[in-house]
């Protein structure tokens, strides 16, 4: 077998690929059924469910804001989240490379302890707004407070 | 190994998978049925073939032989739309998902992953397919509002803008709580990451790298990404008929059912993989003669073992737990989950550090 390294972009062709066959199942599916089933019409059939009584007015109102405000908070914190990622990943190689910087050798203390306090203030500094929000009332759901005046 | 080769096994893997997942699915919903019968003294499904094995089938023409309903009041195009997005989504992820190391046939090393191929000296495989996952699992949650919008009832939409709260709410904790793995790997590739706990038992992350807390913070964030019981708001029959697939009927009502089995099996995978030491055997260290063949065998055998043990956990909490009230939920993500999940970061790096 010729050993020629494949480039790295390689990798994903089968994601693609997997992509794609799943389209082809879940259109599949849809279709088949849409063509195997029968069909016959009749106008209350055809109505939204409402408990069995005739439908009233339209599902598109209004709703609470408070699933907008959770929408926001989310982007916030999923944000944070993706930052704690590279950091987790490279958390072990840090000492070595910080070092030299920090004028110590890499097993020395300073070195260790490095990545734990820059990642500390970063997480100090999203935890003072996680509790501002905590103490605004944004996370209460049964509430009819005034606390969430923003 | 030259392009050709590699996408013909690619195919071929692809083709295997899907049917395993799909049979596997199928099947994870007739076991479902039982074992949830026999905690509540019942016999479950029993009369389709011996012992009711063949009910799978039965419910599977059935679905398609009913009448496709679509409403008149629908948004035809999301209305139909939304399964497939669902169970689009839940079939890709597990191309990512390695069940095994390799397998060495007829001069060939098939690694057992589709997104991989043998360099001629290791695997290689997605260096970020962690994170693929964790951004495929998060596209899941239009399937879900597109579903309830689009199907213009009341109860879809309830039961859609719930869901969509509680997806994104608990995708933070589910987020955070891999961190902790993370840095004990120092990876993102799911390969490096079960390599990273070769050995016994006790190099498994859950044991060895103490990531208990950070493991129960995956699986109840992992319950509510699925809604399951104890999470199961969006659907909550009691309250909301069948949540956001409430106008859903035949076929694509059945999709939403798959993709959430798809989901299941996938976060099995992960919690197998991420903090129970992948396909390693628990016993690796000991050195126990054992014959060649199992040798082969072996990586399998202990990764399914671990995936249907987490499988029929989420049965056994089904048969066990209530539902939480919609406030209490929303607060035990944000409130408790969340800052958890932060202090395991902390901890698990000041050991790392104070231990290097």
């Amino acid at each position: 077998m010729p050993n020629q390294p494949l480039p790295y972009y390689v990798n994903y062709l089968p994601v693609l690929l997997q992509i794609v066959v799943a389209c082809l199942v879940a259109g599949g599916m849809v279709a088949l059924s849409a063509l195997l089933g029968k069909h016959r019409y009749s106008r209350t059939k055809m109505q939204a469910y409402e408990c069995g009584m005739v439908g009233t007015g339209d599902a598109r109102q209004r709703f609470s804001v408070k699933f907008y405000m959770v929408a926001m908070l989310f982007i916030l914190f999923d944000v944070e989240a993706i930052f704690l990622i590279p950091w987790a990943v490279i958390y072990r190689k840090l000492p070595a490379a910080i070092a030299p910087a920090l004028g110590a050798g890499p097993r020395d203390f300073s070195a260790r302890m490095f990545g734990f306090w820059e990642m500390l203030v970063y997480i100090g500094i999203v935890l003072v707004g996680f509790f501002y929000i905590w103490k605004k009332g944004a996370l209460d759901w049964n509430a009819t407070t005034e606390k969430t005046d923003f | 190994m030259e392009l050709i080769q590699y996408i013909a096994f690619a195919v071929i893997k692809i083709a295997l998978l899907l049917f395993i997942l799909l049979t596997a699915v199928a099947y994870i919903v007739l076991m479902e049925r039982k074992v949830i019968a026999r905690m509540q003294n019942r016999w479950g499904p029993n009369r389709v073939g011996p012992f009711g094995l063949l009910q799978p089938l039965a419910d599977g023409i059935k679905f398609i032989l009913k009448e496709d309903i679509i409403p008149d009041s629908v948004y035809k195009p999301l209305y139909i739309a939304a399964p497939m997005i669902a169970l689009i989504l839940s079939l890709i992820s597990i191309s990512i998902i390695p069940f095994g190391g390799d397998w060495y046939v007829a001069g060939y090393h098939i690694p057992l992953q589709t997104a991989a191929f043998w360099t001629g000296s290791g695997i290689q495989d997605i260096n970020i397919g962690l994170l693929i996952i964790l951004g495929i699992t998060s596209l899941g949650v239009y399937g879900v509002a597109l579903s309830g919008w689009s199907s213009n009832s009341k109860y879809s939409l309830l039961g859609s803008l719930r869901a969509s709260a509680q997806l994104i709410s608990y995708e933070l904790a589910l987020g955070l709580s891999l961190v902790g793995v993370l840095l004990l790997a120092g990876s993102l590739s799911l390969r490096q990451i079960v390599d990273s706990q070769a050995g016994s038992l006790l190099h498994w992350h859950f044991f060895g790298g103490l990531q208990f807390v950070a493991f129960f913070i995956y699986i109840m964030a992992a319950y509510a990404e699925t809604n399951r019981i104890p999470f199961d708001l969006p659907e909550a029959e009691t309250e909301l008929v069948a949540g956001y697939h409430t106008e859903y009927s035949a076929m694509k009502f059945a999709m939403f059912f798959m993709a959430e089995y798809c989901n299941m099996v996938t976060v099995a995978c992960l919690a197998t993989l991420l903090f129970f030491g992948g396909w390693h055997s628990p016993l690796e260290g000991l050195h126990l003669p054992v014959p060649p063949i199992w040798l082969i065998i072996s990586p399998l055998f202990w990764f399914f073992v671990k995936v249907f043990f987490f499988i029929f956990v989420y049965i056994w909490i089904r048969g066990t737990l209530p539902r939480f009230r919609y406030d209490q939920l929303m607060s035990f993500g944000w409130k408790f989950l969340l800052p958890l999940s932060i202090a395991n970061i902390v901890v698990t790096s000041l050991v790392l550090a104070l231990r290097s």
